[in-house]
């Protein structure tokens, strides 16, 4: 079971069920870890019709354990696209009018390359040969995918928390190319508790003797522990003490007392394990790994000397921040502060904090107000773009 | 900021016949700011009968959400503390309507439009009115009129003043007043001509067109 679990992952690694951009020797990824990528692949979706000026097109960019597959059903799992709650035909952002592109980030596990790829030297998965991936390096592949649609300038770039740090990098590093930019419950840099949570996880990941120094599949094994585990830890920094208590408080799990040992008793318990548990089976160990190193990394300000006003100098941009009052993760302040900055940049930006009790994984869900925001900005944008309704 | 964060939103919403006011004193396709922008009725104006390229700022979160969602471009702040955050002359107007009374600290405040925009409009109650003098000259009690509808406890206006003291802060500060306009009870415009004193004692309100 555990081998052709490992066989499929692998599988959509290489060979993914969604259309694949191939890049060969002579357009490698220029990556921030000093090296070159190459070959290398993207795998992505699209939805709705690009129009004749190529105007109107969204990218939107996901999180953490996310995928191309924002608006359509998962492959992998056979649940709803995550984003289909916002984004289909007749939704706010209605793909019937907009062209929306999503894409696989590099170090990803759904079909752009990443550690579960097969390694063209070696034709074995790269594992942890893999350089080191940046949210920076994640952008730049986008923007060849971009280019090879031939789109001169996003009508927005969207996404959520490292989905949102995307959004904050390619309004700073093109920002011709984006009229656009909406990033929800994100910051402009990782904060030293979000280090420390990942670096929990990556340690749970590595500590589960599975893991074989990521060279599992080599094993005939996964990490299946020790990623659940890392899924558990991450899941709880997801939602907010008062969600917790509201859908779980101390309920016991099919049980009618406590039964004196370490069975999962509590509901939370048995909620967080099935968690950790449906994770490994749609995510690659190693890819976990890169995923959350690439948004540790992730400070905006460190790139101009500190400031972050100068990473939007001169910028066009029009940005529409959300964050949530119970995100604990990405709290409201770091959205500020990216406000702030660019204020003093004297770019266009509104700013929405939505009250909800649903924490960082509020951007996910149905919220109403957020909902209305998103309508708002890209209804006032699409007028200044001069898209028809 | 947070505890201020309350469900009042920009201060005085009896009456803005101020808004027009202001909207004369912008040229079209102008930079604007309005601080305080409660829900978004001067921007809306502005955007359309004047193409301002307009932002807001506002301290109700509830305000900024209903702003957003109409397709204006305004964040949460407060005019207290959130203006230090704007470039020197990053707006050709900054318009401050009916919230100079409800800051904390009004000379910073205004010392901060100064600096943040090319001119500075700032409307606001005039505190010199009649009706007000009269309610505490014969009442001996804190006025509560139909411009000001608030009992002296759960007032959002904690710096009152009246026209004369905003033009002496005006020259403390070194602001010149390139434009001046007092409205009576009836949203009526006061004849130029009159002298300081008529506009202190008969304007309800006060729009003024500064810059430094």
């Amino acid at each position: 079971m555990v081998a052709l679990r490992a066989k499929r992952t692998n599988n959509e690694a290489d060979e993914p069920s969604s259309p694949v951009l191939r890049f060969g020797a002579d357009k490698p990824l220029k990556l921030d870890a000093g090296t070159l990528l190459s070959p290398f692949q993207i795998a992505y979706k699209t939805y709705g019709t690009l129009n004749e000026a190529r105007s109107n097109a969204i990218l939107v960019c996901h999180a953490l354990t996310g995928d191309q597959h924002v608006a359509s059903t998962n492959p992998v799992t056979g649940k709803p696209g995550w984003w289909e709650v916002l984004i289909g035909p007749g939704r706010i952002i209605d793909t019937s009018r907009f062209f929306v592109i999503c894409s696989n980030v590099i170090g990803g596990c759904l079909g752009s390359t990443g550690p579960a790829s097969t390694n063209p030297a070696t034709g074995k998965p790269y594992g942890l040969d893999l350089p080191i991936i940046t949210i920076r390096d994640m952008v730049r592949a986008q923007l060849m995918l971009v280019d090879h649609f031939g789109i001169e300038k996003l009508f927005s770039v969207l996404g959520g928390s490292m989905g949102g740090m995307q959004v904050l990098q390619w309004a700073s590093s093109y920002p011709e190319r984006v009229f656009s930019a909406l990033p929800i419950a994100t910051g402009a840099r990782h904060s030293s508790q979000n280090i420390a949570f990942h670096e929990v996880g990556r340690q749970a990941v590595m500590a589960d003797p599975d893991w074989h120094g990521g060279k599992y599949f080599e094993h005939g094994k996964r990490p299946e522990k020790g990623l659940a585990v890392a899924r558990m830890a991450a899941h709880i920094t997801y939602l907010s003490e008062a969600a917790l208590h509201r859908k779980f408080g101390r309920n016991l799990q099919d049980r009618e007392a406590l039964t004196f040992g370490f069975d999962a008793d509590f509901q939370i318990e048995s909620y967080l394990r099935h968690q950790g548990m449906t994770f490994v089976d749609r995510f690659d160990a190693n890819s976990y790994l890169y995923m959350t190193r690439a948004m540790d990394y992730f400070d905006l300000a460190a790139d101009h000397g500190g400031r972050l006003a100068d990473a939007f100098a001169g910028n066009k941009t029009r940005f529409c921040l959300v964050s949530f009052t119970s995100d604990w993760l990405f709290p409201t302040e770091e959205s500020r502060s990216v406000v702030h900055a660019l204020n003093a940049a004297g770019a266009s930006v509104s700013f929405v904090e939505i009250e909800t009790d649903r924490g960082h994984d509020a951007f996910l869900l149905d919220e109403p107000e957020l909902f209305a925001a998103i309508n708002g900005f890209i209804a006032s944008a699409a007028r200044a773009r001069g898209l028809s309704e | 900021m947070r505890q201020a964060k309350g469900e009042t939103m920009s201060v005085n919403h009896a009456q803005r016949v101020d808004l027009e006011v202001v909207a004369d004193l912008i040229p079209a396709q102008s930079r604007v700011l309005d601080v305080g922008s409660g829900d978004g009725l001067l921007l809306e104006l502005l955007q359309a009968t004047k193409q301002v390229d307009g932002r807001g700022m506002e301290l109700s979160q509830r305000g900024v959400n209903e702003c957003v969602a109409r397709g204006l471009s305004v964040i949460q702040g407060d005019a207290d503390k959130d203006l230090e955050f704007y470039p020197d002359k990053g707006f050709d107007f900054v318009v401050l309507s009916q919230t100079l009374q409800a800051t904390r600290n009004p000379k910073l405040v205004l010392d901060e439009l100064l600096r943040i925009g090319k001119h500075a409009i700032v409307s606001f109650p005039n505190f010199g009115h009649w009706r007000v003098r009269l309610s505490l000259f014969l009442d001996g009690r804190m006025p509560v009129t139909k411009d000001l509808p608030y009992s002296w406890y759960d007032t959002p206006n904690i710096h009152f003043c009246t026209i004369r003291d905003f033009v002496n802060l005006c020259d403390e500060l070194g602001a010149t007043v390139e434009k001046a306009t007092a409205l009576d009870a009836n949203g009526q415009k006061i004849g130029l001509s009159m002298p300081w004193w008529f506009w202190n004692f008969f304007g309800q309100q006060a729009v003024f067109l500064l810059k430094r």
